[in-house]
């Protein structure tokens, strides 16, 4: 249900985005989808790949400060009010969005967006409850 | 209180050498004598060294006497060092320490008055009287800088006008509004105002100022030249440090070529930095101070840690009190920042208490606009570092709340990659002082 985020600290300096995603390349690491929250000092870029485990080793390996995190995947109506109808199930439940980016692959006829939430499992609960599908962890990954 | 308009106590400033050694010689073996009744720390130095203030015959004999340093300040905190019951301590003061316990100083009645006459005598040679109007743009608080010379204005007889630091357009309001003619303040903050004056399109020769009594950092020849030429004012300097009293322990006379020390008040010496030995006449080192008269806080050869040379021949001014040049720089890593005394393991020390937070950091220091600024880089680990920005900026400012807190002066924190910041055995690289003058 779960999917695995990694993120990475990265000074606002040319050629840090280059040189993650080089690092992943070189170690034949996929990037399936992203995101970059930055300031003036620097950003946190978050990523989901394919292969997790293998890009934490990596990165770490040339001194990036790496975290994971998990986050869900879900399905959304790729039409008018689609995005719209999920956001409100989780207001209407007050579960709070820390973050949330657009999957560049799409699952059949449906977008993906991921979220990220500070109660993980309670999101879970309420957005199946209201029939909403959250794409397995494997699946997202392999998109 | 002579005749003369530029002396303000012309029977001391003016004492012949030998009876000025002579003097010194007396207070220096009453200080000794008392520190030595009433002072555990200075009983158990002078044990240690085998020293009897008897043996004190010649002011030579000073060489024999251990320093007191800035640690010994801390050891003892906060009243370990005061030589009279705190009944009779009528001030506290406060500086920074060397890490997160500031150094704290007393003073009683009779200090005060002490403390009055030595800044009244360098406002008066400077060339303050009773009709100036003194501006005083120093903080009003813990530190000494705007208590002193708010004394030593007052005894001259010139009118106060206490604004203290900071709002600088308020401060040029004033100035235009109040007629200031004699401005207090540190000398890049007088930067700051003439800024200011020139962007508000204000002719400095439209204000009444006319001089200027800078201190709490130092600051070099041409700066006063810039002070001097952009506020059309007399620039002087003034040197002092909370340990030893505050402002008035040196300040400049109009020659404006060295500060004269109050030497019937303390003893001055210059020291080998490395090896603690007593330099030649007129060598460069750091000075070292010993308090004749001081009543709540006598210091016995306090280790200042600034670099300074001392200069004996006589000044065209007429007084005979030897003058220090400008000091010119640290034998320590104390940073003097917006006037205020930083120090690296202060910082470090900070940073400690953070959680996840590993003493991986650099400062750097430079001068915005005239203004200093610090800027504290950490390295990011993976304990610090948050997915989510809210999460991440809670951490930054959380520091920088702390660090303002401890030093007494805003930080910027700025987040960097691990291993971004060269690793060096000694702590003095830490810090990247950008304020070139």
């Amino acid at each position: 249900m779960k999917v695995e985020q990694i993120s990475v600290f990265i000074e606002n300096k040319s050629g840090r985005l280059a040189e993650v995603s080089g690092v992943l390349g070189d170690a034949n690491v996929n990037i399936r989808a992203l995101s970059l929250a930055d300031t003036s000092d620097f950003g946190i870029l978050r990523l989901i790949v394919d292969d997790s485990e293998k890009a934490l080793s990596v990165l770490r390996d040339k001194h990036f400060t790496v975290n994971k995190t998990e986050v869900i995947g879900v399905e959304v109506p790729d039409i008018p009010g689609g995005l719209s109808s999920i956001l409100k199930i989780l207001d209407n439940n007050q579960i709070n969005v820390e973050y949330m980016y657009a999957f560049v692959e799409r699952s059949g006829s449906n977008a993906v967006i991921i979220f990220r939430f500070d109660n993980i499992d309670q999101a879970i609960k309420v957005l199946l409850n209201n029939g909403v599908n959250i794409l397995d962890g494997k699946k997202i990954t392999s998109i | 209180m002579s005749g003369h308009p530029l002396i303000w106590n012309s029977e001391a400033e003016c004492m012949p050498r030998e009876q000025l050694e002579q003097l010194q010689l007396v207070r220096l073996q009453q200080t000794l004598q008392r520190v030595c009744r009433n002072v555990p720390c200075y009983q158990h130095k002078f044990k240690d060294c085998g020293f009897n203030p008897g043996d004190l015959k010649s002011l030579d004999d000073i060489r024999h006497l251990p320093f007191t340093t800035k640690e010994d300040l801390r050891l003892n905190y906060p009243y370990g060092m005061f030589a009279v019951p705190m009944s009779d301590v009528v001030r506290i003061h406060s500086s920074s320490g060397t890490t997160g316990k500031p150094t704290v100083v007393g003073y009683t009645k009779q200090d005060i008055s002490t403390w009055t006459e030595l800044v009244a005598r360098f406002m008066t040679a400077a060339g303050v009287t009773r009709e100036d109007i003194v501006h005083i743009a120093f903080g009003y608080g813990l530190f000494t800088g705007a208590f002193g010379l708010h004394y030593g204005s007052e005894a001259i007889g010139a009118s106060v006008i206490p604004i203290s630091g900071g709002n600088t357009d308020k401060q040029i309001m004033i100035m235009q509004d109040y007629r200031s003619s004699a401005l207090v303040c540190t000398p890049s903050y007088g930067l700051t105002i003439a800024d200011r004056l020139e962007k508000k399109g204000i002719d400095p020769a439209s204000l009444a100022l006319r001089v200027g009594l800078f201190g709490a950092e130092p600051w070099s020849e041409q700066m006063r030249c810039e002070l001097e030429s952009r506020l059309g004012i007399i620039a002087t300097d003034n040197y002092g440090l909370s340990e030893i009293m505050g402002p008035g322990v040196a300040g400049d006379c109009l020659a404006k070529c060295g500060m004269h020390l109050a030497e019937d008040h303390f003893v001055f010496e210059i020291i080998d930095p490395d090896t603690g030995q007593v330099l030649p006449r007129g060598s460069t080192g750091e000075l070292v101070i010993t308090s004749l008269t001081k009543q709540a806080f006598p210091m016995i050869r306090y280790r200042t840690r600034d670099i300074t040379r001392i200069i004996y021949q006589p000044c065209e001014c007429g007084r005979s009190l030897a003058r220090m040049a400008k000091t010119s720089g640290r034998t320590d890593d104390m940073l003097i920042i917006k006037g205020v005394n930083v120090f690296p393991t202060q910082i470090e020390e900070v940073l400690l208490q953070i959680e996840g937070c590993q003493p991986h950091y650099q400062l750097i220091v430079d001068r915005v606009n005239n203004m200093d600024q610090l800027e504290v880089q950490v390295e990011v680990n993976e304990h610090i570092f948050f997915d989510e920005m809210k999460r991440q900026r809670q951490f930054v400012n959380e520091a920088e709340k702390r660090l303002a807190t401890v030093l007494g002066v805003s930080a910027r924190v700025k987040l960097v990659e691990p291993s971004s910041i060269m690793r060096h055995e000694g702590k003095a690289s830490r810090v990247l002082d950008k304020r070139k003058q």
